[in-house]
């Protein structure tokens, strides 16, 4: 009887990646004012400062109006930050709390606590993502592109952002490491990624500084699958996130295999 | 074939600490399984290998046959584990925990069986209840509750009665008879002795991180166990009499009760000859009684000859 609710014919025990990801979700529901609450207030707030005050006084980007051109930064902005948040401090709690004994004794492999963890923090960003989006068609009309590529965009980065909160979660041994790396490199490089300009408005020299920061390529392939205009090829902003995701995929294996920050 | 198979089972700590060396030990099917040792001996340790929680320096573990690393799954399904830290998500509801922990198993959702479980441990009214707002005591059932959620074949008790009431202790060890009455296997480690007394079948000793000893229970009291006879005096006397320098006597009580501490597996007990002893001095008792000496007595016997054997 166990074995087959185990899912025998996949090997995956499915029940317990339900479980993960219904139990980290129910943490969004439980907050869902503040969870949709505080990404439609800052989002009014960006477009109030950004797009009326400033905005009036910047002339279109690439052809496109200024309060629309930050459409794609500001979701991203919000996308980066709000997938390390959540993944991080998903799997960090439980070490912190001691919870953690149940995942580390249950029959579940590696891949199914990375699927149910980062699963949910994907997905709850991605709905931010959406709640933004939404929130910004009040004040701009929006315009997009290329609407499968904009998804797909959104779900690669989602996915490769959690995977690097759920990284940062499982090295921090401290609320503060938690906070560190968001807040110290994090946040720099998307307000440097060009969320609120496009990189080729930059000197020379800082643009090609620019090139090195690896969320240019997102916030540019994401931008392109808005308005058909980007910083960088989309070959090139595919190829970056899809780098990134691999990087961050091979260092969870990594600290799976060796047990690191998670078993003695 | 045992239900857990340890063999030759160390740990060292990165910090260097060695936890436990070359453990071997056989938990038999359907057996109540008291480990017990001194705070820091290793039983956590021996635990969360098995459970899968620490990675052991060496050596091999099977579950109902499983390997433990080889085959984890398999291994950890036949597992429930009550730690000993009273650790919950504080904002989960009782039913919630306990159905998580189920679909963490692998099993489909199961109310009935939820329901059941939380019907024996009590909690049943406290279903709704988010885990921050329950007592310790509760904290402790809702955790025996998601552990006996999976339907586990082994259960592990890691110290489940450390700083619980009166009132749970005795639930708790209702719980466990009830358990292996359904063929549950139990292994519990704990320092207060009453409780491997108590409940057990079989007690093993552990001291830093070695397995001292393992025996039946009743065969270990047999075994090990010294009885007291204790006299009461028709007089008091204030020194012992030189004549029964041999014998090993204490006053007691005043003067009142003289105590003899004899060994049960002795060819002789010395008793015969202490009695005509008495009798030559002219001591007079109006009553006697003997009692066996508890496994806290044992016990604390064993470490120490541990102890003095490791100097």
């Amino acid at each position: 009887m166990m074995g087959k609710d185990m899912g025998e014919r996949t090997g995956m025990n499915w029940p317990a990646v339900r479980a993960i990801y219904l139990f980290e979700m129910g943490r969004f529901w439980r907050t869902a004012g503040q969870s949709i609450l505080a990404p439609v207030i800052s989002t009014t707030l960006y477009f109030v400062v950004f797009g009326a005050a400033i905005g009036s006084r910047v002339s279109a980007v690439d052809g496109v109006p200024y309060g629309l051109f930050i459409v794609p930064g500001l979701i991203m902005l919000s996308l980066l930050t709000q997938s390390i948040a959540n993944a991080s401090f998903g799997i960090y709690f439980p070490r912190f709390a001691g919870t953690i004994y149940e995942i580390l004794s249950a029959p579940i492999s590696p891949l199914e606590v990375v699927l149910g963890y980062v699963g949910a923090a994907a997905s709850k960003s991605i709905l931010i993502g959406l709640i933004i989006l939404a929130t910004s068609a009040l004040f701009v009309p929006l315009r997009i592109d290329h609407p499968v590529w904009m998804l797909a965009f959104l779900l690669l980065t989602a996915v490769t952002f959690s995977l690097f909160g759920f990284i940062i979660g499982l090295w921090a041994d401290g609320f503060e490491k938690l906070q560190l790396v968001p807040l110290l490199v994090v946040t720099p490089l998307t307000f440097l990624g060009g969320s609120f300009y496009a990189v080729s408005m930059l000197p020379p020299f800082w643009h090609t500084v620019s090139l090195l920061n690896p969320v240019v390529y997102l916030i540019s392939g994401f931008r392109w699958a808005f308005f058909g205009t980007a910083d960088v090829g989309i070959g090139v902003s595919l190829a970056m996130t899809g780098l990134f995701l691999a990087i961050c995929l091979g260092l969870v294996t990594y600290i799976f295999r060796t047990g690191y920050r998670l078993k003695s | 074939m045992p239900i857990i198979s340890i063999a030759n089972l160390s740990k060292t700590y990165a910090t260097g600490f060695s936890a436990l060396s070359g453990v071997d030990l056989a938990i038999e099917r359907g057996e109540i399984f008291a480990l017990l040792g001194p705070n820091g001996a290793g039983k956590s340790t021996l635990i969360n290998i098995v459970c899968g929680i620490v990675t052991p320096s060496s050596g091999t573990v099977t579950v109902d046959g499983h390997d433990i690393a080889g085959n984890y799954r398999a291994a950890r399904r036949a597992i429930g584990l009550v730690p000993q830290e009273l650790t919950t998500d504080a904002f989960e509801t009782v039913w919630n925990t306990v159905s998580f922990s189920r679909g963490l198993f692998g099993l489909k959702a199961d109310p009935g069986h939820i329901e059941r479980t939380l019907r024996a441990l009590s909690l049943w009214d406290k279903r709704d209840n988010r885990l921050m707002t329950l007592s310790g005591g509760m904290k402790r059932r809702v955790l025996i509750a998601k552990a006996l959620s999976h339907e586990p074949r082994v259960l592990f008790l890691d110290e489940p009665t450390a700083g619980v009431d009166v009132e749970l202790r005795q639930d708790m060890w209702r719980l466990v008879r009830d358990l292996r009455g359904q063929g549950v296997t139990v292994i519990l480690t704990t320092h207060y002795i009453e409780e491997a007394e108590e409940m057990a079948d079989r007690i093993g000793v552990i001291r830093s991180g070695r397995i001292i000893l393992v025996e039946e229970k009743a065969a270990l009291m047999r075994k090990l166990g010294r009885k007291r006879l204790t006299l009461h005096l028709q007089t008091p006397l204030d020194a012992l009499p030189d004549d029964l320098a041999g014998f090993d006597l204490d006053l007691a009580a005043g003067g009142q009760e003289l105590v003899y501490t004899y060994d049960t597996k002795a060819e002789r007990t010395g008793i015969t000859g202490l009695l005509t002893g008495l009798s030559a001095a002219g001591i007079r008792f109006n009553d006697l009684h003997t009692e066996q000496s508890s496994l806290e007595d044992i016990f604390v016997g064993l470490v120490r000859e541990e102890a003095r054997a490791a100097e």
